[in-house]
């Protein structure tokens, strides 16, 4: 897959996008691309920008300058003619059906139950039948191992159960590119496992396009075609993850992944 | 005339003009008797507040249930029960007394709950330290919970100032001289009820707009983390 | 007189009581959500609007109210040729129900605002409308939030309502003030009033209990 990293058409593509907030410079002309298909993590310190770029793709966080395209679509503009446009709410909402996005936090909905939680924006925004949105719902549980707790609300379900239904959530809407932000950081160590198993098993889809952002460098290097290490705003080094876990050209990467691997030292 | 001063009719706005001192003087009334049910309110909520967290159930049970009678029951009524009942016990009182006890009484329950609230929000911790340091126990009232938990208690004590305020109307009906009870009688002499009770509602716009106004320099200009005892 | 003959007239007060706190909270609540809401649109007309409703009755007094809507509007209309004459229930549930608004409408802006980011985003995440967001997701988590605050409002009305009397209004407080007229015997009628306005309080207050026990039961499930 990594050899089509610089082919044309990407699913997505950030073409020299600045992001501020106020005088802080989070991301700086940043120039990134994703294949369809293609699994790609993205690896950092704090403060990098890792979010702020899934943040953006999702729609949470406008851009300050630059252009995001989304399946060869301007992501936070619209084409007038030979110009761009700010984008117009429903021109989001037609982006945005391409995406999913799932949360450190879960942000599962509290007050429903975990079905209605896989059911309520496919009935809500797609349209989808009550009928047909369970009996997917409830497929989607049983891929992620939680069929027995369709009726129980979130807060009786463990953090690494809560994660599974947020995954499950975000594929109840069928997106083509899946946004993981640190899925297993606010996790139990014993319950990481559980969660990496359900994303890995997405990870063998052909079709889907995953961005996600972990510290889990194992994992990392198991499930991604490519690794993007962030610095500062942009991509300081990316390559295969043999390339980057073994020999990281820049000093920097070397630096974190040092830190990261061994925090004894 | 009323108080002595005429009003003009001529026109809207000498009507208008020509009655303004004398809702000045029901103003005076209004906020007269504020201030007193205000300190009524504070003394009598006190009273509650101690009761209330007495060491035995035998005070604190009736204590708990007397505040949520009083709570629970219209200022109107309490008006009247004190202004027909009080009499028959041999106590009169003039009518602005009778109406500024009725307005501690009714507010009393709120304020005994700000006490206790204030109290109770000082981290019990706090306590334990003090009797670590093995200060006397009445000195760790007045020197460690007292100084922590007034900045709490006095916003939400004015608070119920602006609120005593808004309700001090009610006690026209006792025919205490008050603002609103003044704009009625204008309105029913002159039969324009308009122009007097649209000012009068100005007037209570511009009181509760400096009131909060004062609230909230309190809010934020009293030491959160306790008053110096100097 | 025996007190038993008081409570005759009494009851029929009280039931005027009770439909006045019934009709006058319900209205209340209705113009709670629409200023409160209002209030965080984004529509400047609209937010203004709430902003100047909240503060005016917020910031004058009930009984004010109750005597402009009452005296003063119907000389207002007379003024620009519309007939804003009200009959006292008329008079007295609106002044209740835009008085206690008021107040409802800050209690449901700040729930509202409660509600974590996380949420909002995502709502959005799963492409839902800034309407269904709203009604789905924002306010079904924001009510329980505001409930508890809504039954001491509602207990509130409830004692709000012996106002009306003032506009000869036959309530509770009105049929009280006549039987003190005419028998003079004020301290068994104002200790049975006080006692029935509190009987009255405690059940409102049970039936409030239980209507946040409803909204909020998706957070006791389980528990
Ligand atoms: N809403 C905001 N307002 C102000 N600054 C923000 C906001 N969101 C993020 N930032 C700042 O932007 C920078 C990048 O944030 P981002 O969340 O993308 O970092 P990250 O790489 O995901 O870090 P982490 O590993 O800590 O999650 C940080 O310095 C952060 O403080
Ligand atoms: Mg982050």
């Amino acid at each position: 897959m990594n050899d089509a990293t610089n082919t044309r058409d990407p699913i997505i593509k950030f073409d020299k996008v600045v992001k501020r907030f106020g005088d802080h410079v989070v991301l700086d002309e940043l120039d990134f691309e994703v294949q369809r298909g293609e699994k790609v993590t993205i690896i950092g310190p704090s403060g990098s920008g890792k979010s702020t770029v899934l943040r953006i793709l999702m729609t949470l966080e406008e851009i300050n300058d630059g252009v995001v395209y989304v399946g060869g679509e301007p992501l936070w503009h619209q084409r007038k003619g030979d110009s761009l446009a700010p984008a117009s709410e429903q021109h989001l909402r037609q982006m945005r059906s391409q995406l999913g996005m799932v949360f450190q936090q879960f942000n599962l909905f509290p007050h429903m139950t975990v079905l209605r939680n896989l059911t309520e924006a496919p009935v809500q925004v797609l349209g989808v039948s009550k009928a047909e949105a369970r009996k997917r719902g409830m497929e989607l549980l049983e891929m992620v191992g939680l069929t027995d707790q369709a009726n129980k609300y979130p807060h009786q379900l463990s953090g690494g159960q809560q994660q599974r239904v947020g995954i499950a959530r975000a594929l109840a809407m069928r997106p083509k590119v899946m946004l993981f932000d640190e899925p297993t950081s606010a996790l139990d160590p014993e319950l990481v496992g559980e969660v990496l198993n359900v994303i890995r098993s997405l990870a063998d889809e052909h079709d889907l396009t995953m961005l996600l952002v972990t510290h889990e460098m194992h994992f990392a290097r198991q499930v991604s075609d490519r690794i993007c290490f962030f610095d500062q705003g942009r991509i300081k080094e990316q390559g295969k993850p043999e390339e980057i876990f073994t020999a990281p050209k820049e000093e920097r990467t070397r630096a974190f992944l040092k830190a990261v691997l061994d925090p004894d030292d | 005339m009323f108080f002595g001063i005429e009003w003009d009719t001529s026109s809207q706005w000498a009507f208008a003009i020509s009655i303004f001192p004398i809702l000045l003087h029901g103003l005076v009334v209004t906020l007269q008797a504020t201030v007193v049910g205000f300190f009524i309110a504070l003394a009598l909520g006190l009273v509650l507040a101690a009761l209330k967290s007495a060491p035995t159930r035998i005070i604190r049970w009736p204590a708990k249930l007397v505040t949520e009678f009083i709570r629970d029951t219209p200022l109107l009524i309490q008006l009247f029960f004190l202004f027909y009942v009080l009499p028959e016990f041999g106590l009169t009182l003039p009518a602005f007394l009778t109406g500024a006890l009725a307005l501690g009484v009714q507010y009393s329950a709120y304020t005994s709950e700000v006490y206790r609230a204030g109290l109770e929000a000082v981290a019990k911790g706090q306590r334990e330290a003090a009797r670590a340091l093995n200060l006397a126990s009445s000195r760790t009232f007045t020197h460690i919970i007292l100084p922590q938990a007034i900045p709490r208690i006095i916003p939400a004590l004015g608070n119920y100032l602006v609120s005593i305020m808004k309700d001090v109307p009610v006690l026209s009906v006792v025919t205490v001289l008050e603002m609103l009870g003044v704009a009625k009688i204008i309105g029913d002499r002159t039969g324009g009820y308009l122009i007097p009770l649209s000012m009068v509602g100005g007037l209570y716009l511009v009181m509760t707009l400096i009131a909060s106004f004062g609230v909230r320099y309190l809010d934020t200009h009293l030491p959160k983390r306790g008053l110096s005892l100097k | 007189m025996e007190w038993t003959s008081y409570l005759a007239p009494l009851s029929q007060g009280a039931w005027v009581t009770v439909q006045l706190t019934v009709y006058s909270t319900i209205l209340g609540g209705l113009c709670a959500f629409v200023f409160g809401l209002g209030k965080l649109s984004h529509n400047p007309l609209l937010k203004g609007f709430s902003v100047a409703y909240i503060e005016i009755f917020r910031g004058t007094s009930l009984l004010v109210q109750l005597f402009w809507i009452y005296f003063a509007l119907p000389i207002m209309g007379q003024a620009i040729g519309l007939d804003l004459r009200f009959p006292p229930v008329v008079a007295g549930v609106v002044a209740l129900a835009l008085n206690i608004g008021a107040y409802g409408a800050e209690v449901v802006r700040g729930a509202v605002q409660a509600v974590p980011k996380e949420q909002y985003e995502a709502a959005t995440a799963l492409n839902f409308t800034s309407r269904k967001r709203l009604w789905r997701i924002t306010l079904p988590q924001a009510i329980p939030e505001m409930m508890p605050t809504f039954g001491n409002l509602a207990v509130q009305n409830l004692k709000d309502t012996a106002l009306v009397s003032l506009i000869s209004l036959g309530d509770l407080a009105f049929r009280a003030e006549q039987i003190r007229n005419f028998t003079q015997d004020s301290v068994t009628v104002y200790t049975l009033v006080l006692f029935m306005y509190f009987g009255m309080a405690l059940v409102l207050t049970a039936c409030m209990k239980l209507l946040e026990r409803y909204v909020g039961r998706w957070r006791a499930a389980g528990r």
